[in-house]
């Protein structure tokens, strides 16, 4: 136990005279350009921002709106064929732009502090933590000498939130959770007390929860540094709720930028409604705001006309038969320990629910919760140790092969990644005629057909049959998942996480096209998700699940409005943009 | 500080803007992997020069008469022993008086046979071992792998020495293939169970099981079929490998019987009289390497054609 233990957050130093009222950074009409064999592809084309001391600003855009980008070029730690091709980028009034190497490591971690965006990826797993944040400290020369640099070190991570830092500075990476992984990184980024500190999509990657927590810390952190905060986020209610200055990015322009709360209320640009409308994060504050009373139907997928649409049908399927029917299914796991010892695993713990029919069930949990498990015992993937499940009255577990093969056609399922569920050497039609041809429905021409009338259904070109999945966009490929398990015509469909990789106005896109073809086709569904906000605007009811159980059910209304166990009520209030206050 | 105004700033709408969210963009050609791939060759010189050579020595092997009328065994005459080029005789004598070119050309059959044997063997053998072990995993991958290590550990230029010298009595193409190839496999199993343990997780492989096909079909419909670009470039290259294989147990003098024709057995017996007639030595050598070099080059070539992440960084 040294004397370090007693450290605690040093007193703030005030920056050296620096003009409050005058920006920290101004980007004036800055293009960042990549050189790619397929010629120069322009990625930021233009834009010009300023943050002030002390400020915290989000961009806000979906993937390729050169967001990232941005916040790279500030540093300019661009990929290497990147470079900034126009423009200026101020620094206290100087154009950091034309900075050499050694001059830009002068502004790196001292005057601008970076977060990078995969927790998972950024620490080196071959160095222990303490290594790399005094690594860090030294390289910002912020304190030199073995003692000196350990003391900081600690402090850091202390300040970062990790308890117990200097036993935990021996670990190593894989040791720590991505919730504390991001802790060390903040720690990092913000060791040399930057002016600015750039936190690129810092917590994408984590549970909703362990989002709140971290955003919550870097918000106290920073402000009580006084440090400028840009944050570059894909989910809008996310950075309304954290910034004070909103700005929009899409194809590498700014469509809009102001207060946060005024584009909120008021989007003037065309591409700032769509994402408002879009955003399921926004929508649970819209239904309970006057402000959007009235949604006009103009052809943009809107979360709330979809949550409406939803209620009305509802209503009218009280007293459906039973679809689905989970009773008592566990699946047990043997872990081993090291030696010949080995310990079980309940990755999904006895959980019971009913689905009726034309209505969607949300299994709702955190991710090691079992829901991904669960799924999988579902649709037969794999044996659960005990329980049963029923498709439409016929038991699917403990049957024979061949009549687990026929009731396969009863339920089909759609994964997560688009770019991992398309067979990337068959042709699109191909793939939506595979549950055909397994399956021996029709003869050629009439799976042509199919396939046809599916690609219809979908929305995508009929042209699509003969293509290959590598033309398509994540949300097509989405679509041809989709209409795959469309194809044998079946009752229920299993969405495991099937939006959650998408982007915001794809995401919405889908939603739309999975309840008009829930309306259309009278189809269950049984979606998978961690994301609470979405479960709002498509599940008629809700399952939480927690480490294995259901720890509570019931209809989307109840649980939203008077959820009973505090497990569900911190999901809820860690909904990116549950804070905003919108009615004006 | 606070009380600053932010100032709304809202873009002129760009009618490009406008245009339908995520709206299907198809190119004008089609394009999948193995058509990425193909043009993707097509537009290195290199693929072409490797490609001729390949063709060339190919034409050799099958049809030796187009290249040369001049019997290789046949009418050699002591008087020409070690004698340079004349006419009809580009390449000069061997000891023994026979034409040097026409040897190589003749040569060039039994090098290809033993390295298309050598690579049949190797995949017959190699990927059965590799994808059911991946795919199957838990008491398959255990025995199957370590049947595989055993093979891996034992050296196998060292296994097809003493292969041969067991099997002194039967030497031909055949019998060198299959000490060649019969431990080469086991290096083709490891980079293909690599690979399947990678596809296998992939999510349109448990799309496919739960449409109801089973498990094998699987494996040989969507597994196989995405996991063979390693053993590809790996087949390519141990062709080559397997041809210097041949030529290193010929030129030990326990190869192919001094009487078959191979470059090996040129060589073996031009170095005897290196020091008068070196040029004998260097042209079946010259053949060889070239070859080689070819089948090396091409499967480089396929392996970046192939691999997407290597093609966007040129």
């Amino acid at each position: 136990m040294s004397k370090y233990e007693m450290v605690d957050i040093l007193p703030i130093e005030t920056p050296p005279e620096i003009d409050p009222s005058a920006p920290l950074v101004q980007v004036q009409d800055l293009e960042v350009t990549f050189v790619t064999g397929m010629g120069d592809v322009q990625a930021v084309r233009g834009i010009s921002f300023d943050i002030f001391p002390g400020e915290t600003v989000a961009i806000v855009g979906e993937s390729g709106s050169g967001k990232s980008t941005t916040a790279t070029a500030l540093i300019n730690l661009l990929a290497g064929n990147g470079h900034i091709s126009g423009g200026k980028i101020l620094v206290d009034g100087t154009d950091i732009t034309r900075y050499n190497e050694n001059q830009m490591a002068t502004i790196r971690g001292k005057v601008i502090g970076y977060v990078p965006q995969d927790p998972m990826s950024n620490l080196n797993p071959v160095w222990s933590i303490g290594f790399q944040v005094r690594e860090a400290i030294r390289a910002n020369g912020i304190a030199s000498g073995r003692k000196d640099v350990q003391a900081k070190a600690i402090e850091v991570l202390q300040q970062a939130g990790l308890s117990d830092a200097e036993r935990r500075m021996k670990q190593f990476p894989h040791q720590f959770s991505g919730g504390m992984r991001q802790r060390v990184l903040i720690g990092i980024g913000l060791a040399a007390e930057p002016r600015l500190l750039i936190a690129d999509e810092p917590t994408s990657a984590l549970d909703v929860t362990i989002q709140k927590v971290i955003l919550d810390h870097l918000e106290s952190l920073t402000r009580d540094r006084n440090t400028a905060l840009l944050l570059i986020t894909h989910d809008l209610g996310l950075a309304a709720e954290r910034a004070t200055k909103l700005i929009v990015m899409h194809r590498g322009k700014i469509v809009e930028a102001g207060s946060s709360l005024e584009i909120l209320q008021r989007p003037q640009h065309p591409y700032t409604k769509r994402l408002i409308a879009a955003a399921p994060s926004l929508a649970s504050r819209r239904i309970q705001s006057s402000v959007v009373a009235h949604v006009v139907d103009d052809g943009v997928p809107d979360m709330l006309r979809l949550t409406a649409r939803r209620e009305a049908i509802e209503a009218k399927l009280d007293r459906a038969p039973i679809a689905v029917s989970v009773k008592d299914l566990r699946k047990t796991y043997t872990i081993r320990r090291g030696g010949f010892r080995s310990e079980p695993l309940h990755a999904v713990d006895g959980i019971s629910f009913d689905i009726h029919k034309g209505t969607t069930l949300a299994l709702v949990g955190e991710s090691g919760s079992g829901k991904s498990t669960a799924a999988r015992l579902i649709l037969g993937l794999e044996k659960p140790t005990s329980g049963a499940v029923t498709i439409n009255g016929t038991a699917m577990t403990g049957v024979s092969r061949s009549d687990l093969f026929k009731l396969r056609r009863q339920m089909q399922v759609v994964f997560q990644d688009p770019y991992a569920s398309l067979d990337p050497q068959r042709s699109i039609g191909a793939i939506i005629a595979e549950p055909l041809r397994v399956h021996g429905v029709g003869d050629r021409p009439a799976r042509e057909a199919r396939v046809e009338e599916i690609l219809d259904q979908v929305a995508l070109p009929t042209a699509l049959a003969h293509r290959y999945p590598n033309e398509l966009s994540g949300g097509q490929r989405q679509r041809v998942a989709i209409g795959r398990a469309l194809a044998l015509k079946p009752d229920v469909l299993i969405l495991d996480e099937a939006v959650s990789a998408l982007d915001v106005l794809v995401q919405a896109q889908i939603l739309q096209l999975l309840a008009d073809l829930q309306e259309e086709l009278g189809l269950t569904y049984l979606f998978i998700t961690h994301d609470l906000a979405v479960v709002r605007v498509v599940a008629d009811f809700v399952a939480v699940m927690d480490q294995g159980k259901i720890v509570e059910t019931g209809s989307t209304d109840d649980i939203f409005d008077h959820a009973q166990q505090p497990y569900t009520q911190r999901l809820l209030e860690a909904i990116p943009g549950a804070g905003i206050e919108f009615a004006s | 500080m606070s009380d600053r105004k932010i100032e709304h700033y809202v873009a002129p709408v760009d009618p490009a803007d406008e245009i339908e969210v995520d709206r299907v963009k198809l190119g004008d050609r089609r394009s999948n992997l193995w058509l990425d791939a193909w043009r993707d060759l097509r537009r290195r010189p290199l693929f072409y020069i490797s490609a001729a050579i390949v063709l060339i020595v190919s034409a050799a092997a099958l049809f030796p008469s187009l290249f040369t009328n001049v019997s290789p065994t046949l009418g050699c005459d002591l008087g020409h022993s070690n004698g340079g080029p004349a006419g009809g005789h580009p390449l000069g004598f061997t000891f023994q008086g026979c034409d040097v070119y026409s040897r190589v050309v003749h040569g060039a059959s039994t090098s290809l046979s033993v390295g298309i044997f050598v690579v049949l063997i190797t995949a017959v053998v190699g990927i059965p071992m590799g994808a059911l072990a991946a795919y199957y995993g838990g008491w398959v991958d255990s025995v199957l792998s370590r049947v595989g290590d055993i093979f891996f550990a034992i050296p196998y230029f060292l296994a097809a020495v003493v292969v041969m010298s067991v099997l002194s009595a039967h030497r031909n193409v055949f019998v060198i293939a299959l000490a060649i190839g019969g431990f080469a496999w086991a290096s083709l199993a490891r980079i293909l169970r690599a690979e399947v343990l990678q596809v296998k997780n992939l999510e349109y492989v448990m799309a496919s099981e739960a449409v109801g096909r089973s498990r094998f079909a699987t494996l040989m419909r969507h597994v196989l079929p995405n996991s063979l670009t390693p053993v590809i470039v790996y087949l390519t290259i141990a062709l080559g490998a397997a041809i210097t294989a041949e030529a290193t147990l010929s030129f030990l003098g326990i190869g192919l019987p001094p009487t078959t024709m191979s470059w090996g057995n040129d060589i073996a017996q031009a170095q005897t009289s290196i020091r008068v007639a070196p040029m004998a030595l260097f042209w079946p050598s010259l053949a060889l390497t070239i070859t080689v070099l070819a089948f090396i080059m091409l499967g480089e070539l396929i392996r970046d054609a192939l691999d997407p992440k290597a093609r966007a960084q040129r």
